[in-house]
Order: structure tokens, then C-alpha cells, then sequence
């Protein structure tokens, strides 16, 4: 028997009658909510309008205050690297973000070089090889997921300070080593025999990587325990190690979900202020050489100098804080088109 | 084809390999015990799965038929905190020998699961290849390979023009019916069904059965059944299973499909096998 068109949503074709002459037409259906599904519905739809309100008034607010600042740098405001929002000198003022912008993808890139190798390492060990309990008793599985998820708890600025105090002094060593051997690659050599190492791009990168392993690896873990566990027999049912298994079901499974993993890292490590305000020597200088002194990223600038330079100079904060808020806005819209698209695929 | 050793243990002398390929195998259970945690959940059980004979295991729900069948491929071990005693041998070796590896035994020993569970993100093609994958095993002409599994699985003609179809776009039957291709793929000498036919339509069941009907003489066949009909039509051998409240599953009688359902030993077979039990 052939049927109507497409059924839309709500609706269900009529049983159509052949040969009585009626044209064939979709009834109308009407589905009555009861009285708690209706106060569901509406708790849920203002909620979520209320979020999406927020973030518009938040961009609003943002655009409105940075009015006067956005309109006197114009579109260099994107380029200009120093930040001096008041006339020095007989100089005008002159401010931007071309090295703070730039800063903070290069931050975030190497906080999630170093993070998303040893996230998905710790998830997969987690979720695929550590056993329930230690010994039979020892509830060792659960306690590693609460590690991981208390370390996603501890304050920036802890991190801050870890990095500062203890993080710092280990990886001078590690960037040292790095400019003498590696310096044939470029942004790993250091100009003019510079031998400090400190307050460097990548310090600040593999703290801001520290932060984020454990929300990465929290995510990820949740993602490769949700592998249908018919599948995985079905693998190991077919002699497959476990290597294998999670090669071949365990990541095929995950990987839209990672890719959202990976960018949600990336959203708070473009986000990270106070952290990496404390480690980086804040530098208005284009610096390519990534192991040594010198760096800079939006939050950190914001973080470093909000409330000095007057009205301009407040303003100006405000345009480079509504920068970095479109920015991440397009990362994660980014983000979440690429997971539809890769879960689209592999169902 | 022999199957390789795996790591030995100091001390232990070499077993004798698992001789497997185009022949089927004998299975044979001894003192059989599992246990979930603390809970012994299977008692004692001694079975012989005869080479080339179809055996049913029958018996109501919970009374550890799968736990029994999973014993006999090393994939009750994958369950955290399950157990198990006694000695289960193909061909005469000890399956769960110190030198043997999991990974192997069940290579030889192929499952198909009460539910469909082909990948869903791999091709028909690359579902009947995939154990081959998983085990690094390399053959001249995967083509061939992949039309006599689905001609023995009797999915053939179903697939023959799209094989390069996802393997979850196929209807349950046929999902079934790729699973058992798949398995089929690696030439075990033993497959174990675990209600292969449960989720299944009156004539995928059919299909199936006659794709049992048609590997015995090359495979050995274990299948679980609640379906009394399929037991008779599909089986040589029956074993009941049993376990009473609060405990244990046990083997309450065994022996030819004929006589277990024509003329039991055992009152309580005579009762299930009529229909008449819980
Ligand atoms: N993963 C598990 N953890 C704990 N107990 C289990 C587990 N799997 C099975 N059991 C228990 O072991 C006993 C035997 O289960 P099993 O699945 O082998 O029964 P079955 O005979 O296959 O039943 P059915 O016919 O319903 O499939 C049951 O009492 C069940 O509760
Ligand atoms: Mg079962």
C-alpha cells in the first residue's frame, strides 16, 4: 500500500481507504500534553532561553563598553601589538591585541599538544586496563576517576603558583635541552644565546595543558565506558586483544565525542587567565621562540593590566575580552558541527 | 594449521597444541564450577560436545546456560570478579592451560551472541573480515573468503550486491546471520550460539536453523535454546540444566535429542521438555 508523503513530526497519516476517491492526505494529529509535562516543558524552555539570554546580554554588554575604545583603534585594534592607552610622550595612544591574540592560540595549542596525548592515555587505562580493586578490596577504578575529577577542582591560581614555584625551575632543564637539540626547528631555538627559559610561552602552554588534563581525561573516559559492550564482545569473541579492541571498537566508537573533548580543552584553554598571567613575562614583542622569555595571551593581559590606563585603557580591556569571547564562541560552534558530523558518519 | 603456544610458564611442560582448521573439535567439560563474586552459580557440570554433533543446551532462565557457554570460549573471564573451576579441553587440550592465551582459544572457538552485534560502522565486507583483522591473520583473496562465510551463513544472495553496506543498515535477521558469517570466517572448529534466534522472525529462524543444519558437518556446534521445537529440529544431543532456588545451576540429565524429549530419565526433563516447569 503506498502512503502519503512524508509523515511529519506530530503527525500520522490517516489509514487510507483505497478506491473511495479521497484524496490521500495526512490527518492531523494533536498530541495533549498532560499538566506536569506542560510545566516540565516550560521550566525547561525558559531555562534554556534564560542561558541563551545571558550570553547574548553578555556579548551586548561587552560590544556597548568597548564601544569607544573599538571605535578609536579601528581595525587595528586586531594588530597592534603594544598596549599603551594613554599619550605618552607626545605618542598617541595606541593599544591592540596582535601579540595577545596570537599568544593565546599559541598557548592553547601547546597546552593541548601537551594534554591530549596523556588525557586520552589516562582515560583508556581507566576505562579499558585498571582493574575494579586492588587486591579485592581496594576500590582502585573508582578512586582513579575521583582523582581525576578532584584535580579538575583545585583553583587556577593554585596551578598559578604550582607552575610559578615548582612547575617552572623542572622545565628550564627540559626547554634548555630542547633550543640545543631541537633548535634546528625554528620556534624551538633561542635568539642571541638568550639562556633563561623563564616565563615562556611554553611554560605557560604545558601549565595551562596541566589544567586540563583531568577534564579531558574526565570526559574522555566517560566517552570509551560508553563503548557497547556488545561490541566489545563481539571483538574479543573474535580473538581480538585488547589493544585491539579498543583500536577497532573502543576509538571508532569515541571518536566524535573526543573531537568534542579536545575542543572543549580548548575552549577553557583559551579561557585561562590567572594561571598564566602568574608563569608568562608579559611581552609585547612578537616572539616566536616559544621555550624562551617573553609571552603573552588575551585573559593574561586582561588578568595583568585591567583597571590601569584610564577610561581608554578600561575600554580597550573590554574589546580584547569581547575578542576572545567571539573567538571561543566560533570554536565551539566549530566544535559541536564537527561531532555532529563525525557521529552522523559513523552511524 | 596448529595453533602457535603463548607465553609458557617456567616450569610447565608444553602443552599439546589445539589442532584446529577445516575440522571440527571435541569439546569436553569436566567438573565444571562458576562462580560471580561469591556466588557459585554453575555446579560440576561434565559435558561432551561431540565433533560434528550439534549439542542444545536447554533449561529455564538463570539456571547458567550462558555462563556455561562463555566458560567453554574464555569470555566469562572478561567479567570483572567471575570465576570458575574445572577443566574445559578442545581436542583434548586444556583450554585454560597456563601456555594458553585467551585470545587464541577464542579464535578457534567462535560465539554468536543472543543479540545481533555486528559493527555497525564497518561494511558487510569488513564485518565477515574483521576476526581475520583482529587476529593479523592475511589471506590472498579476502573476496572468496567473505562469499563462502555469507554463502555458509546463507546471507549471500541477500548481500551479494551491496557488501560495501554498513553492517547496522541490515535487518536483525540478517544481522544474525553476519555474525555467524563472521564467526564462520575464521574457521573455528567449535561455535557457540547463546539464543541465536531470540530476537528473530519465524523464517530467519528457519534460515538459521538450516545454516546450523548445514556447518555441523564441519563445525561443532553448542546452542542455547528456550525453544523446545528448535532443540529437536536442530540438535543431536541435549543437556538440561537446572538450578533450584538459591542455587547453583546443574546438568540434570544428558544424552540424544530422541530420547531426552521421547523418553527422559529425569521427571523434571520430562516436565520442561513438555512445557510443563516454571
Ligand atoms: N555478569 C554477571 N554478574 C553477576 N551475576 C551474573 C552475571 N551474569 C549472570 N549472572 C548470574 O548467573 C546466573 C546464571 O546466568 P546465565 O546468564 O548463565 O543464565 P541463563 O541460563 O543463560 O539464563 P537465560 O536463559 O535467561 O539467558 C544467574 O543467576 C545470573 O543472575
Ligand atoms: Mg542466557
Amino acid at each position: 500500500m503506498e502512503r502519503a508523503g512524508s509523515v511529519a513530526y506530530g503527525t500520522i497519516t490517516s489509514e487510507i481507504r483505497p478506491g473511495d476517491g479521497t484524496p490521500l492526505e495526512p490527518r492531523l494529529v494533536v498530541t495533549r500534553r498532560t499538566r506536569s509535562d506542560l510545566w516540565f516543558r516550560g521550566t525547561a524552555y525558559s531555562a534554556g532561553t534564560v542561558v541563551l539570554l545571558v550570553l547574548g546580554l553578555i556579548g551586548l554588554f561587552l560590544a556597548l563598553q568597548s564601544w569607544p575604545a573599538l571605535h578609536y583603534m579601528g581595525l587595528r585594534f586586531l594588530t597592534t601589538p603594544a598596549w599603551v592607552p594613554q599619550s605618552q610622550h607626545g605618542h598617541p595612544a595606541s593599544f591592540g591585541i596582535g601579540v595577545a591574540g596570537i599568544g593565546t592560540v599559541i598557548v592553547a595549542v601547546i597546552a593541548l599538544v601537551v594534554a591530549v596525548p596523556f588525557s586520552f592515555g589516562a582515560a583508556l587505562f581507566i576505562s579499558e586496563y585498571a582493574p575494579r580493586t586492588l587486591l579485592g578490596v581496594l576500590p582502585f577504578k573508582s578512586a582513579l576517576t575521583s582523582v581525576v575529577d578532584l584535580m579538575a577542582a583545585v583553583p587556577s591560581i593554585i596551578y598559578g603558583l604550582w607552575g610559578l614555584l615548582v612547575l617552572e625551575p623542572h622545565m628550564i632543564g627540559l626547554s634548555r635541552w630542547m633550543s640545543d637539540h631541537l633548535g634546528f626547528i625554528p620556534i624551538l631555538k633561542v635568539p642571541r644565546g638568550d639562556s633563561i627559559y623563564t616565563g615562556s610561552f611554553f611554560i605557560g602552554g604545558v601549565l595551562v595543558g596541566i589544567m586540563l588534563l583531568p577534564i579531558v581525561t574526565s570526559l574522555s573516559r566517560e566517552i570509551f565506558s560508553l563503548t557497547p559492550v556488545a561490541e566489545r564482545e563481539a571483538a574479543l569473541s573474535l580473538g581480538a586483544s585488547r589493544a585491539r579492541v579498543i583500536r577497532d571498537v573502543v576509538l571508532p566508537f569515541g571518536k566524535g565525542g573526543l573531537v568534542g573533548a579536545v575542543m572543549l580543552g580548548l575552549g577553557r584553554a583559551l579561557g585561562e587567565a590567572i594561571a598564566v598571567a602568574t608563569v608568562i613575562s608579559l611581552s609585547f614583542v612578537h616572539n616566536w621562540h616559544i621555550v624562551s622569555p617573553g609571552a603573552n595571551s588575551i585573559p593574561a593581559l586582561i588578568a595583568d593590566l585591567f583597571g590601569s590606563g584610564g577610561k581608554l585603557g578600561r575600554e580597550g580591556m573590554l574589546a580584547a575580552g569581547l575578542v576572545l569571547f567571539v573567538f571561543t564562541l566560533v570554536v565551539n560552534t566549530l566544535a559541536s558541527v564537527v561531532v555532529g558530523r563525525t557521529r552522523a558518519r559513523t552511524r | 594449521m596448529t595453533m602457535s603456544l603463548g607465553r609458557r610458564a617456567v616450569g610447565v611442560p608444553p602443552a599439546r597444541p589445539i589442532t584446529a582448521g577445516r575440522e571440527a573439535g571435541e569439546m569436553v567439560a569436566e567438573g565444571v564450577c562458576a562462580w560471580f563474586g561469591k556466588r557459585l552459580v554453575l555446579e560440576d557440570v561434565t559435558l561432551t560436545m561431540a565433533r560434528n554433533e550439534v549439542t542444545a543446551l536447554i533449561g529455564p532462565s538463570g539456571c547458567g546456560k550462558s555462563t556455561f557457554l562463555r566458560i567453554l570460549n574464555r569470555m566469562h573471564e572478561t567479567i570483572d570478579g567471575a570465576q570458575l573451576a574445572g577443566t574445559v579441553s578442545l581436542n583434548g587440550t586444556d583450554i585454560y592451560g597456563l601456555e594458553q592465551r585467551a585470545v587464541e582459544v577464542r579464535r578457534h572457538i567462535g560465539m554468536v551472541f543472543q543479540r545481533p552485534n555486528p559493527f555497525p560502522a564497518m561494511t558487510i565486507a569488513q564485518n565477515v573480515l574483521s576476526g581475520l583483522r583482529f587476529n593479523r591473520l592475511r589471506v590472498a583473496n579476502p573476496d572468496e573468503v567473505v562469499e563462502e562465510a555469507l554463502v555458509k551463513a546463507g546471507l549471500w544472495n541477500e548481500v551479494r550486491n551491496r557488501l560495501k553496506a554498513l553492517g547496522g543498515d541490515l535487518s536483525g535477521g540478517q544481522q544474525q546471520r553476519l555474525c555467524i558469517a563472521r564467526a564462520l570466517a575464521l574457521r573455528p572448529s567449535v561455535l557457540l550460539m547463546d539464543e541465536p534466534c531470540s530476537a528473530l522472525d519465524p523464517t530467519s529462524t528457519r534460515r538459521i536453523e538450516q545454516t546450523i543444519g548445514d556447518i555441523s558437518h564441519e563445525v561443532t556446534v553448542v546452542i542455547v535454546t528456550h525453544n523446545m521445537q528448535q532443540a529437536q529440529r536442530v540438535s543431536d544431543r541435549c543437556a538440561f540444566f537446572l538450578a533450584g532456588e538459591d542455587e547453583p545451576g546443574r546438568v540434570v540429565e544428558e544424552g540424544p535429542t530422541e530420547q531426552m524429549f521421547g523418553n527422559p530419565d529425569d521427571p523434571r526433563t520430562r516436565d520442561y521438555v513438555n512445557g510443563q516447569f516454571g
